[in-house]
């Protein structure tokens, strides 16, 4: 008989496997010597990676990708710092609808975002092109840097503004010399993650995209031609190591503030 | 100071002076967009010209036409299962990770829970065609154990795989919230109310789970309305007859080339899904008041 | 007399409809030690805030050092400020804590060093200088807080509840240093706190705020010895009160009926806060005493024990007077030799007609 502890942890664990089954996969195929990606395995090889090096488009895509998310993660720090200085920091007429209506594109679905830009893009007679993308991209990654950043943000005690206003600096002077050095982890943390989410965005990039791809566009053009499949889990095995380490490069940076400023450190991510 | 000059230097002035550019970047990115939308959804279009004069006709097509009720309902039939799905696989996690996980190790934990969401969208729904296919991983290992003779069908391009691939997508965004709302529980309360005689089941129907409840609909939101939208997990393991209503706006905006008709699509699912989305948190807060 | 450092008058402060200061006079004399008392919500704080500069009032004219502050900014105010939190910078060490406030008076570099350096010696913080400030204890990051104020030399010394944080014994210890400190520079301190013993043993004067408005402002005998008001006199250690109604004035002298002590004359000057509105008559429990064996005072009336509370040096006990719901308390050291009566005892209880307030 299995006690109620038990069923609760074998619980945890057959979830985790079901968490973790594509992401374990991904890298099984991608050193499998087969050019069909199924089981039973052949054996090892690095060539699906080789293959890679030598794709011309996919380092045009790649390059495309890496440009949109660069800009992206840019702006919408940018635009994450204003709002979350502002909503933490401030009260003013109808801050909660606003921060709302701002926080909105990360319920809404994508294809309604993408929708939307691609109409307004057309019926104003713009061309479709990268900045497209970046522009929906900036869109539903400033939710999720002003969750960071606010964070941040808040765990910042008012008095230390007061306390450099009090003696004798002026607020730019203050803002430079004690908000953003105690932020800066939150911001980092922020550039990270909106980077990573517009590196694998597709829904919207597919809608936006013109001629030119980005990464995951590429990708979803590749997976109708069964013979590309092996080379694109050696792909999808690079960027879920770039993915991942990065993250723990944001995570890291986000601890480290949380020492600085003092606080207890409990919770993760988001 | 005049009083204009008061309400410049003021915290309101300010604050809204910060947030403008955020606040007019998405004015101009998203309720614009939208604006466009509805409005594009009221003209007409054949072939390629446009007709902008006034019409109900993309709305007459897409509530009556019984292919795109059909879909319409199969969507939202499966949205909700893929919600109802992700939050009951959720709450134990998220239980288990808040209860019974030192808080040294809570964040590990949270980390370990979103490190696959962070494996590529596309690659991450095309490994669950590899899992659950004819020759794939699930098949594979049933037969080798000697379980099933013959390869499962029905666990690939249908509404079940949809609903699978969706609820792992997206269970990592239901676990957060309800993370945060258990860990907002005092756990002082849960003793008051063992002190009090409640049972182990009884305690956590009467205090965690309606104090949890804020999470849970958080989760609930996030997940159901989005996953409206997805087309491309319907694609790639739904088969013909899983697919969902995005796949006709993303048809209607690109190859069927009639954006008015997809426009009126898109504004109909939102529309739907938000009053469903309102009905369950009227009915949830309905649900607390009692539980009082 | 020399012009006051700071001088308030007509201050109100509005957040919305609530009033958080209402028509505060008062003004500071220049080298003093100040000391604003209150429960929390009495406006002390905001009052504080207002001279440093983080509050505009809503009315009213504050001058520093004779200068109108109206329209000018914290950084731009004669003032420096502990915070109750310290707000010491946690990514910059103990030195460039205290040198912020140099650099932002661009003063040459090593004028800063020399005053840095004097200023962390003179809190008692040698060689902490390079230290990382955020693995500081609260007394040292008490310090730091000092230290980076007075370096810059300002007017006025603003402290805002720079105790409350730190644990009994440090506290007191950093009461008796605070003072000295004060004597040793010579600048004006105005301290912020609801802690009536920590006010008393470090000010000069005292202002006692209830409700945005301040109820006295005097020296701590006087503020312990002549309240002007029950609410003062109970909110500074305890008092005893006794319904009184007065007869007749003439003169120099007031006729008033006492609950259990009778008819009695005082002088004027025991109505503290004049005669106007006046029902009760108070005196603090150490002014009154349990009389022993052949002992005799001035006035006597017959009491019963309800209750005593054994302190070791001191007893206190509630006893019950003739025509007296309420028990009044009366404090008595504990001298060799002297018993202690227990619950229900009759207890002869001596007191004098100057020892009574009359007050409102």
């Amino acid at each position: 008989m299995l006690r109620k502890g038990h069923i609760f942890k074998w619980y945890i664990g057959i979830f985790l496997v079901f968490l973790y089954a594509p992401a374990i996969l991904l890298p099984v195929f991608a050193f499998n010597d087969s050019s069909i990606v199924s089981f039973p395995l052949k054996g090892f090889t690095t060539k699906w990676f080789a293959v890679l090096q030598t794709n011309e488009t996919l380092h045009v895509a790649v390059g495309n990708s890496l440009m949109i998310a660069v800009t992206t993660a840019l702006f919408s720090t940018l635009f994450g710092v204003l709002a979350a200085r502002a909503s933490t920091r401030f009260v003013f007429p109808a801050r909660r609808s606003i921060m709302g209506f701002i926080m909105l594109p990360m319920v809404l679905p994508e294809i309604i975002i993408g929708v939307s830009l691609l109409v307004v893009i057309i019926q104003m007679g713009f061309e479709l092109s990268l900045w497209s993308i970046i522009l929906g991209h900036i869109l539903i990654c400033t939710p999720f840097c002003i969750a960071i950043l606010s964070s941040a943000f808040m765990n910042l005690d008012q008095s230390l503004e007061e306390a450099s206003f009090d003696l004798g600096q002026t607020r730019w002077n203050t803002f430079w010399l004690v908000i953003i050095p105690l932020v800066m982890p939150g911001i980092v943390a922020s550039l990270l993650i909106a980077f990573t989410i517009s590196l694998d965005e597709f829904i919207i990039a597919f809608f936006l995209a013109g001629t030119e791809p980005t990464l995951p566009v590429y990708i979803w053009g590749q997976l109708r031609f069964p013979a590309k499949l092996p080379s694109l889990m050696a792909l999808g095995t690079i960027l879920l190591v770039l993915s991942i380490s990065l993250l723990l490069v944001a995570d890291y940076f986000r601890r480290r503030g949380i020492r600085k400023t003092g606080i207890e450190n409990t919770g993760g991510f988001l | 100071m005049t009083w204009f000059q008061k309400w410049r230097r003021g915290e309101g002035a300010q604050g809204l002076f910060l947030i403008s550019p955020t606040l007019a970047f998405t004015l101009l990115l998203l309720a614009v967009p939208l604006v466009m939308v509805i409005v594009l959804s009221f003209w007409t279009q054949d072939y390629l010209t446009l007709h902008r004069t006034f019409s109900l006709e993309n709305y007459r097509t897409a509530w009556t036409e019984p292919m795109y009720q059909y879909l319409m309902a199969r969507s939202l039939k499966i949205s909700m299962l893929v919600t109802a799905m992700t939050v009951l696989l959720a709450y134990p996690v998220a239980y288990f990770i808040s209860f019974r996980v030192s808080p040294k190790r809570k964040a590990m934990w949270i980390f370990l829970i979103t490190i696959p969401f962070w494996t590529s969208y596309l690659m991450r729904i095309f490994l669950w065609k590899v899992i659950l296919g004819y020759n794939g991983v699930v098949n594979g290992s049933l037969m080798g154990l000697g379980v099933i003779e013959q390869p499962l069908s029905f666990i690939l391009y249908n509404q079940n795989a949809v609903v699978l691939t969706l609820a792992h997508a997206w269970v990592p965004f239901a676990i957060l919230p309800i993370f945060v709302a258990l860990e907002r529980v005092d756990r002082s309360l849960i003793e008051a109310a063992e002190d009090l005689g409640d049972t182990k089941w009884r305690r956590f129907l009467r205090v965690t789970l309606p104090l949890s409840m804020p999470g849970v609909i958080a989760a609930t939101i996030i997940v159901f309305i989005p996953t409206i939208g997805d087309y491309v997990t319907p694609r790639l393991v739904g088969g013909p007859n899983g697919l969902m209503i995005a796949n006709m706006i993303e048809l209607q905006f690109k190859k069927a080339n009639d954006a008015p008709l997809g426009a009126a699509l898109a504004i109909s699912a939102m529309i739907i899904v938000t009053c469903v989305a309102l009905i369950f948190i009227w009915l949830n807060k309905k649900y607390i008041r009692e539980a009082k | 007399m020399t012009q006051p450092i700071i001088q308030l008058s007509g201050l109100d402060k509005f957040y919305g409809n609530f009033q958080a200061l209402s028509q505060v006079d008062l003004d500071i004399k220049t080298g003093e030690f100040f000391s604003l008392l209150g429960p929390s919500g009495c406006g002390k704080t905001t009052l504080l805030r207002s001279i440093a500069g983080f509050e505009t009032p809503s009315a009213g004219s504050l001058y520093i050092d004779g200068q109108s502050m109206d329209g000018v900014p914290a950084n731009k105010r004669p003032t420096n400020m502990v915070f109750q939190s310290y707000a010491i910078f946690p990514h910059m060490s103990v030195a460039e804590n205290v040198a912020y406030g140099l650099k932002a008076r661009k003063l040459p570099k090593a004028e800063i060093k020399t005053r840095v350096t004097d200023a962390i010696a003179m809190v008692g913080l040698q060689g902490f200088g390079e230290r990382a400030s955020h693995g500081l204890s609260g007394g040292q990051r008490q310090r730091v807080a000092l230290a980076r104020a007075l370096v810059l030399k300002p007017r006025v010394l603003l402290l805002d509840e720079p105790l409350s944080a730190l644990d009994k014994k440090l506290r007191e210890q950093m009461q008796s240093e605070l003072r000295q400190l004060q004597r040793a520079v010579g600048i004006t301190f105005v301290l912020v706190t609801h802690d009536q013993e920590e006010a008393l043993t470090m000010s000069d004067r005292i202002a006692v705020m209830f409700d945005g408005t301040i109820a006295q402002v005097a020296t701590p005998q006087d503020l312990y010895g002549q309240p002007c008001s029950r609410l003062v006199a109970n909110f500074i250690g305890m008092m005893n009160f006794l319904d009184a109604k007065i007869l007749s004035t003439s003169g120099e002298t007031v006729d008033v009926d006492v609950q259990s002590f009778g008819k009695l004359t005082l002088p004027l000057g025991q109505a503290t806060g004049g005669l106007e509105g006046c029902d009760a008559v108070g005196v603090r429990p150490e002014m009154l005493t349990i009389l022993t064996g052949s002992q005799t005072a001035e006035r006597e009336i017959e009491a019963v024990v309800s209750e005593v509370f054994y302190y070791g040096d001191m007893t206190y006990y509630d006893v019950r007077l003739p025509f007296k719901e309420e028990s009044v308390t009366i404090t008595m050291r504990n001298t060799a030799g002297r018993s202690i009566l227990g619950v229900g005892e009759k207890a002869r209880v001596g007191w004098s007609a100057s020892s009574l307030l009359l007050l409102k």
